[in-house]
C-alpha cells in the first residue's frame, strides 16, 4: 500500500511539477522571463538529451544577449561559478532537471 | 661580331661630344649648386640667316602637305567587274629618299641579348676580355684630352675652369666604373628625407563588468524538496483565497463598484452622457407626463363662463439644491430653443450677499438644470445673445460683467471684466446684447448703480469698455470746496433699447426718474420723465408700438407711456412693490407684472384698461416674493421667479390670450399693423381725455 501510494505521489508529483521553478536569478524581469521560456522550450524539445538542450539554450542566448553564455543542465551536479552581475539564472524544471544559465567572458 | 666595337666607340664619342657642347653653352645641369640661377642662352646655328624686320614679317602662304609631288596621278587599271579601265584615285604617297641596311643591333632587343649571352658564354676566350679592357682604356684615354679640350673651348672664367677640372679629375679615379654609364638624357635625380614622427604607445584598460560568484548543488532530493515546498505554498495561498472568498467577493464587488464609479467619474461619463441624458429625459417624460399634457392640450373650460377674466395654470416648478435660498434675479428665454431658459440667482437682500448661480433649465427636464455655472458674486441680470444663443452675458452684484459660453465645458466664464478693465463700482442692474458693431464684434450694454452706462465690446479675447453715458441727477449740482462742482450720480437700475430707432434707449433710476437717452450724446438726456417715487425696477418698450413703453417700480405702480408725452398714459396700482413687468409677445396690449406679495397680474388693455384680467397668487404669500416674469416667445406660458430660488412655469388660460373675435364674412386681420392700431386706439382715448383734464 505504502509503495503504491508513494508511486501515486510520484506520479502526481511528476504530473504537477512541469513548471519551471526559479531558484536563483539576478536577471532583469524581462530577460528572466525570456530565458525561462527558452529553457522550458529547450528542455521539452530535447527531453532526453541534456547536451542538445544546453547547446540550444547557449546558442540562443548568445544570439539574443551577446556572446559568452554558459549553460549547465543536469539531474545532479554541484558548481561554483563566476558570472557577470545580472546575468544568472538557476532554475529547476520538470521535477528532475536543474538548469544553470550564466554569462561570463 | 668583330665589327661591333668600332661603331659603338663612335657612338660613345659622339655622345661625349654633344655633352661637352652642352656644358659649353651653359645649359648643362647636375653640377654645382647654382645651376638654377643660370640664365638660359639661346643656341643659334652658325649658318642662321640674319633677316630684317620686313623680311621677318613677310608672310608665306605656302601650305605644306604630306603629298608626294612625284607620285603619279593618272594610274589606270582594268576593272574586270565593269569591263573597262578605271582611274585609280588612291595613290601611295610614300617617298623613300635613302635606305641602308645596317648591322647594328639594339642592346635591349632579343637579338642583342642573345648575342650578349653568347658573348659571355665565350668568356673563356681571352680576346673578348682584352676587348673589354681596351675599351675602358680607350675611354679613359679619351676622357683626358676631352677635358683639356673643354677647358680651352669654354667661355667660363679661367679661374673657375681649373677648379672644375680638378674636381672632375679627383672624381674620375675614384669612380671609374660610373663613367661607363653615361647619362644620355642628362638625367638627374634628387632625393630628400623628412623626419619620421616618433611613434608613441597609448594604452587604456576598461574595467571588467562586475562579477560575482554563485554556487549551488543540484541533485534530485533538493529539486524534489524545492518543488514540494512550492506546491505547499501554492496550496496555502489557494486555501487563503478560499477562506477569503465569501468576504472577498463582497469586497471585490464593492471595489469593482468603486472602480466603476471612479471610472465613470473620470472617463466613461463622457461616453454615456448622451445615453444618460436620453434616459433622464425619458424618466422625466414619464414622471411629468400629466404636466406635459396640460402644457400642450389643457384649456381651462371655465374661461368660457367667466367672460373676461382668466387664470394661470401652474405647470412645472424648477428648483435646484445648489441654488436654494438664492433669489431668482434674472430670467431669460433662449431665443433659439423655446424650451430652454436661463435663470440668474443672487440676492436682493443687500445686507446678505452671497454667491451667485447661473442655471439653464429645459421644460423637457424640470428636475435638473441643463447647465450649471456658479460664481462668487451674486448675479443680478443676464441676457442671451439672439444670434449666438450659447453666449450669455451676466451682470454681478460686485460690478463685474461676464460672458459664459455654453459650448465650453468648463464652468468659468469665457470673458470677464476686472477692476482694470473698467468694471462697475456698484451692482450691475441690467445687461443687454446689441447688434454686432461695424467690425462684427459682439457687444453689449450694461447699467449700474454707479451711474454709468457702459458699452462692452468683445475684441478677440478681450472685453473693451466704453462709457456711453453718465447719469446725473438734474439740478443737484452743488458747489463743493473751492468752487468744485459736484454732481450727484444717478443710479441706473434698468434700461431698454428702442426696437427700431437704433440710438434711442431708456434708463430707469433709483430716484424714480426715467431718462430718454441717445447713444450719441453722453452728456445730456433727450428727455426726462418724472416717473416714479421709488426706484424703477424695469422699463420695457412695447414690442409692436414703437412709441409706447412701460415702467414698473417699487412704489407699487406700473405705468404705460408714450415717449413723446411727459405724462403716463395709464397708471396701475398693484398694492405691492412691482418686481418686474413684461409685454406679451403675441399682443400689443397684453402684459404681465409680478409683485412682492406673491401675485402675478396679467393685463389686456384691449379688454380691460382699468384692471388686471388675471390676478393670481402664484406662491404662498408673505413667505415668497416674486421677483421676475418672462413670456415664452412661442408658447402661451410665462415663467415666474421668486426670492427662494424657485421658478414656476404657468400657462395662460384662453381668456388671457384672447384674440379679436372673428366676425362672420370678415377676414380676421393679423400682424403688427393690427396690433399697433389696437393700441393706438386705446391711446387715442387717453390722449383725448388728457388735454381736457
Amino acid at each position: 500500500m505504502g509503495e503504491t501510494e508513494g508511486k501515486k505521489d510520484e506520479a502526481d508529483y511528476k504530473r504537477l511539477q512541469t513548471f519551471p521553478l526559479v531558484r536563483h536569478s539576478d536577471m532583469p524581469e524581462e530577460m528572466r522571463v525570456e530565458t525561462m521560456e527558452l529553457c522550458v522550450t529547450a528542455c521539452e524539445k530535447f527531453s532526453n538529451n541534456n547536451e542538445s538542450a544546453a547547446k540550444m539554450i547557449k546558442e540562443t542566448m548568445d544570439k539574443k544577449f551577446g556572446s559568452s553564455w554558459h549553460v549547465v543542465i543536469g539531474e545532479g551536479f554541484g558548481f561554483e561559478i563566476t558570472h557577470e552581475v545580472k546575468n544568472l539564472l538557476y532554475l529547476y524544471f520538470g521535477g528532475t532537471l536543474a538548469v544553470c544559465v550564466w554569462k561570463c567572458s | 661580331m668583330p665589327h661591333k666595337p668600332p661603331p659603338r666607340r663612335q657612338s660613345v664619342n659622339v655622345g661625349r661630344g654633344t655633352r661637352k657642347r652642352d656644358e659649353d653653352s651653359g645649359t648643362e645641369v647636375g653640377e654645382g649648386t647654382d645651376e638654377w640661377a643660370q640664365s638660359k642662352a639661346t643656341v643659334r646655328p652658325p649658318d642662321q640667316l640674319d633677316l630684317t624686320d620686313a623680311e621677318l614679317k613677310e608672310e608665306f602662304t605656302r601650305i605644306l602637305t604630306a603629298n608626294n609631288p612625284h607620285a603619279p596621278q593618272n594610274i589606270v587599271r582594268y576593272s574586270f567587274k565593269e569591263g573597262t579601265y578605271k582611274l585609280i584615285g588612291f595613290v601611295d604617297q610614300l617617298a623613300v629618299h635613302f635606305s641602308q641596311v645596317g648591322n647594328l643591333i639594339p642592346k635591349d632587343s632579343d637579338e642583342g641579348r642573345r648575342q650578349h649571352y653568347l658573348h659571355e658564354l665565350a668568356a673563356g676566350s681571352q680576346e673578348s676580355a682584352k676587348v673589354v679592357i681596351s675599351e675602358t682604356e680607350i675611354l679613359e684615354e679619351e676622357e683626358e684630352p676631352k677635358e683639356a679640350e673643354a677647358g680651352s673651348q669654354t667661355d667660363v672664367p679661367a679661374a673657375e675652369a681649373p677648379e672644375k677640372m680638378a674636381e672632375e679629375e679627383s672624381m674620375t679615379p675614384k669612380q671609374p666604373k660610373e663613367r661607363k654609364v653615361t647619362n644620355k638624357f642628362n638625367f638627374s635625380e634628387r632625393a630628400s628625407q623628412t623626419f619620421n614622427n616618433p611613434l608613441r604607445d597609448r594604452e587604456c584598460q576598461m574595467e571588467p563588468p562586475p562579477r560575482t560568484n554563485f554556487s549551488a548543488t543540484a541533485n534530485q532530493w533538493e529539486i524534489y524538496d524545492a518543488y514540494i515546498e512550492e506546491l505547499e505554498k501554492q496550496e496555502k495561498t489557494k486555501e487563503k483565497e478560499k477562506t477569503k472568498t465569501p468576504v472577498a467577493k463582497k469586497v471585490g464587488k464593492m471595489e469593482m463598484r468603486k472602480m466603476t464609479s471612479m471610472e465613470s467619474q473620470s472617463d466613461d461619463i463622457t461616453k454615456v452622457t448622451q445615453a444618460a441624458k436620453i434616459v433622464e429625459r425619458m424618466v422625466n417624460q414619464n414622471t411629468y407626463d400629466d404636466v406635459a399634457q396640460d402644457f400642450k392640450y389643457y384649456e381651462d373650460a371655465a374661461d368660457a363662463y367667466r367672460d373676461q377674466e382668466g387664470t394661470l395654470l401652474p405647470l412645472w416648478k424648477f428648483q435646484n439644491d445648489k441654488a436654494k435660498r438664492l433669489a431668482v434675479t434674472a430670467l431669460c428665454w433662449n431665443p433659439k430653443y423655446n424650451d430652454l431658459f436661463a435663470v440668474g440667482h443672487g440676492s436682493y437682500d443687500f445686507m446678505k450677499q452671497s454667491r451667485g448661480m447661473l442655471l439653464f433649465y429645459s421644460m423637457k427636464n424640470p428636475s435638473f438644470p441643463e447647465y450649471i455655472f456658479s460664481s462668487e458674486s451674486g448675479i443680478l441680470c443676464l441676457d442671451v445673445h439672439v444670434d449666438h444663443p450659447y453666449l450669455v452675458v451676466v451682470g454681478h452684484y460686485d460690478g463685474n460683467v461676464a460672458i459664459y459660453n455654453l459650448k465650453k465645458p468648463h464652468s468659468q466664464p469665457s470673458f470677464r471684466s476686472s477692476a482694470k478693465s473698467g468694471k462697475h463700482t456698484e451692482p450691475v442692474w441690467q445687461v443687454k446684447w446689441q447688434k454686432d458693431d461695424m467690425d462684427h464684434n459682439l457687444n453689449f450694454f450694461s447699467v449700474s448703480s454707479d451711474g454709468r452706462i457702459v458699452s462692452w465690446t468683445l475684441v478677440k479675447s478681450e472685453l473693451v469698455h466704453t462709457d456711453v453715458i453718465k447719469l446725473k441727477v438734474e439740478n443737484s449740482t452743488t458747489e463743493g470746496l473751492e468752487g468744485l462742482q459736484i454732481h450727484t450720480v444717478g443710479c441706473g437700475t434698468a434700461f431698454d433699447f428702442h426696437k427700431e430707432i437704433d440710438y434711442l434707449f431708456l434708463v430707469g433710476t433709483e430716484e424714480g426718474k426715467i431718462y430718454k437717452c441717445s447713444k450719441s450724446y453722453s452728456s445730456h438726456f433727450l428727455s426726462t420723465y418724472d416717473a416714479h417715487s421709488m426706484a424703477v425696477d424695469a422699463v420695457s418698450w412695447n414690442p409692436y408700438h414703437t412709441k409706447v413703453f412701460m415702467s414698473c417700480s417699487s412704489d407699487w405702480t406700473v405705468k404705460i407711456w408714450d415717449h413723446t408725452i411727459q405724462t403716463p398714459m395709464f397708471i396701475y396700482d398693484l398694492n405691492s412693490a412691482v418686481g418686474d413687468v413684461a409685454w406679451a409677445p403675441y399682443s400689443s396690449t397684453v402684459f404681465a407684472a409680478v409683485t412682492t406679495n406673491g401675485k402675478t397680474h396679467v393685463f389686456d388693455l384691449s379688454i380691460n384698461k382699468y384692471e388686471a384680467i388675471c390676478n393670481q397668487p402664484v406662491v404662498a404669500q408673505k413667505k415668497n416674493k416674486l421677483t421676475h416674469v418672462q413670456f415664452n416667445p412661442i408658447h402661451p406660458i410665462i415663467i415666474v421667479g421668486d426670492d427662494r430660488g424657485h421658478v414656476t412655469c404657468l400657462k395662460l388660460s384662453p381668456n388671457l390670450r384672447k384674440m379679436p373675435k372673428e366676425k362672420k364674412g370678415q377676414e380676421v386681420q393679423k400682424g403688427p399693423a393690427v396690433e399697433i392700431a389696437k393700441l393706438d386706439k386705446l391711446l387715442n382715448l387717453v390722449r383725448e381725455v388728457k388735454p381736457k383734464t
